[in-house]
């Protein structure tokens, strides 16, 4: 059986000099040489530069000096964000031979902490889907059951981290990217609170929702990692200056006594049978665990979805907008200046992206404005005093992360409307702004992961994180 | 029905996207069932509600005051004229826009 490998674990072995940083990076490219021809979870790999990250591990180690706090990890990055001098496409045949000139501050951050990065992940294209099936380089496979997807639209990095192809990975969560997949290919995901991560480098997608997270073998990892990337950057004016607490500390302390919120509206209409029990599971142990349970009542749920698709459109219809064919990228030419770009968009996007993009400009273009996105963004205010609301009452919410686990391949690409509302559990919290996580809750059949998910209030991070590592640590994965 | 082919091939066009018959009609019937859905935010009243245009409170935002505005390096140029289809340093070429 292939070792598991943690951040903790690789740091011990490091230390005892049982392995080094190059010896595990070579281990983690053989395991992506074996199955990755199979999940298509890796689009580029980038040995070069984890070599030399890693000999630069292997020297510290050598010298005996004290190791940053993520020496030699092997850590995958969605190829949303960009890395400087390496293959950057977005999963789109538009971005296909480009190559960034600069690092994404999260990818600085983690390799100034020791971190090795293996190579870029799939998922959708400009991280638009829920399934990873609208890359323009072929689906990833769910590790746990290849006939299924891996979620989306961090699939990539989800199937990594799951297949032990990755420590850690980055993935991008907009209305759910990092949760949902988390959740099929059961490891913990999460995503930060709006402004906790800088997005310096991450190629937009929808600037009011957008954020960069870790997925991890463990919640210790996650916290770490979410530790290493967070905290203001000059580079991006919407990331906070909001201290970052020491979250593997946070996440010991006890969670007895501590408000969790159910709320009832996560558990109606089209929720599949086999999750529902096991989030009855997830949540008894939350009362095992001496934690108060306390049902609250979140009225605008429903109205999420179509919030979210307002919202997310409109703003992805105005950053795609740059892709036209004259600085980077694809160039279809025509015979004028317009006829380049039409043509090049026209080719160069995949079918759910122009979709979004021809829904975004309808619904901000003149006539339509105030029926469509200014009504979505007064709807968006009071799903956001929902979660205030609930938070005055609880300390955390625990829902699904998603109604069903991991489907098949093909099963929902042909109705797009059907697949967005399979995000309705992650979209509220995408809108609000607040952090969540989504942990392992059982397995269906003991064969399909399903994911519990836990809001947390803004910049509750820790509150989130210690729930989960107590949920984890307690069995949660196997109710 | 709330999306004709018209206003398909007006967002196109607005858009500068290049669609196929096929993708038209495709788009018309998705689009036209996807704001079908997001009707049902009319059974909310929000006369009174303020739009959140911004997700960050006052007391969250890092730059309450603005930075300050300085000249900082930036030697990027050639690297970035390397991702372009058609360079000609220092500039990007498009084709011909304005007639003599």
């Amino acid at each position: 059986m292939t070792t598991i490998w943690t951040i903790d674990g690789v740091r011990e072995a490091l230390a005892a000099k049982k392995v080094s940083a190059r010896e595990l990076a070579g281990e983690f490219y053989k395991r992506i040489e074996a199955r990755n021809p199979e999940l298509n979870a890796y689009l580029t790999l980038s040995r070069e530069r984890a070599y030399a990250q890693a000999d630069r591990v292997d020297v510290m180690v050598a010298a005996g000096k004290p190791l940053p706090p993520l020496a030699g990890v092997p850590i995958a990055i969605k190829d949303v964000i960009s890395t400087r001098g390496i293959k950057t496409t977005c999963g789109s045949k538009i971005l296909e031979k480009y190559v960034p000139p600069y690092d994404a501050t999260a990818v600085e951050r983690l390799e100034k902490a020791g971190a090795v990065i293996l190579g870029k992940t799939n998922c959708d294209e400009f991280a638009m889907g829920s399934s990873n099936e609208n890359s323009a380089y072929g689906p990833v496979r769910n590790p746990e059951a290849t006939d299924r997807v891996p979620g989306g639209s961090s699939g990539g990095s989800a199937a990594a981290v799951a297949a032990g192809l990755a420590v850690a990975a980055l993935g991008t969560d907009t209305g759910g990217s990092i949760r949902q997949p988390g959740a099929f290919c059961g490891v913990p995901a999460m995503m930060g609170s709006y402004g906790r991560v800088s997005r310096y480098g991450l190629i937009a997608f929808a600037s009011s929702l957008d954020r960069i997270g870790p997925f991890a073998r463990n919640v210790k990892d996650v916290a770490k990692v979410l530790q290493i990337i967070s905290g203001r950057d000059p580079n991006d004016s919407t990331s906070t200056t909001a201290p970052v607490p020491d979250y593997r500390a946070e996440i010991e302390k006890p969670v007895k006594g501590l408000r969790i919120g159910i709320p009832k509206e996560y558990f109606g209409e089209g929720i599949d049978e086999g999750v529902r029990k096991k989030m009855e599971g997830g949540i008894g142990l939350f009362k095992k665990l001496g934690c108060e349970l306390l049902d609250i009542h979140m009225p605008h749920t429903d109205y999420a979805i179509a919030t979210y698709y307002i919202i997310a459109t409109a703003e992805a219809s105005s950053n795609l907008a740059r892709y036209d064919g004259v600085r980077y990228g694809l160039r279809v030419e025509g015979d004028s200046l317009l006829s380049m770009y039409r043509k090049t968009r026209g080719a160069g996007f995949g079918a759910e992206v122009k979709r979004r993009i021809m829904l975004g400009t309808y619904v901000l273009s003149a006539g339509y404005y105030d029926a469509y996105y200014l009504k979505g963004q007064k709807v968006r205010a009071l799903i956001a005093k929902d979660f205030r609301d609930a938070f005055t009452k609880v300390d955390a919410i625990v829902t699904p992360t998603s109604p069903v686990p991991a489907f098949r391949l093909g099963e929902r690409t042909s109705d797009p409307l059907q697949m967005y509302l399979a995000d309705i559990y992650t979209v509220t919290g995408s809108l609000a702004g607040v952090p969540g996580i989504s942990v392992p809750c059982g397995k269906i059949c003991g064969k399909l992961p399903v994911g519990l998910q836990i809001f947390g209030p803004a910049f509750g991070e820790a509150r989130v994180l210690q729930l989960a590592h107590a949920f984890e640590r307690a069995g949660g994965a196997d109710v | 029905m709330k999306i004709n082919r018209e206003d398909v091939l007006r967002v196109a066009e607005l858009a500068y996207l290049d669609l196929s018959e096929a993708e038209l009609e495709t788009y018309r019937k998705q689009l036209d069932d996807i704001l079908e859905y997001a009707g049902k935010l009319n059974e909310l009243d929000t006369t009174s509600v303020e739009p959140m245009a911004q997700v960050l409170t006052d007391d969250q935002t890092a730059d309450a005051t603005l930075r300050e505005d300085l000249v900082v390096p930036c030697a990027v140029a050639d690297d970035i004229l390397e991702q372009a289809p058609d360079p000609e340093p220092p500039y990007f070429r498009v084709p011909k826009i304005i007639e003599r």
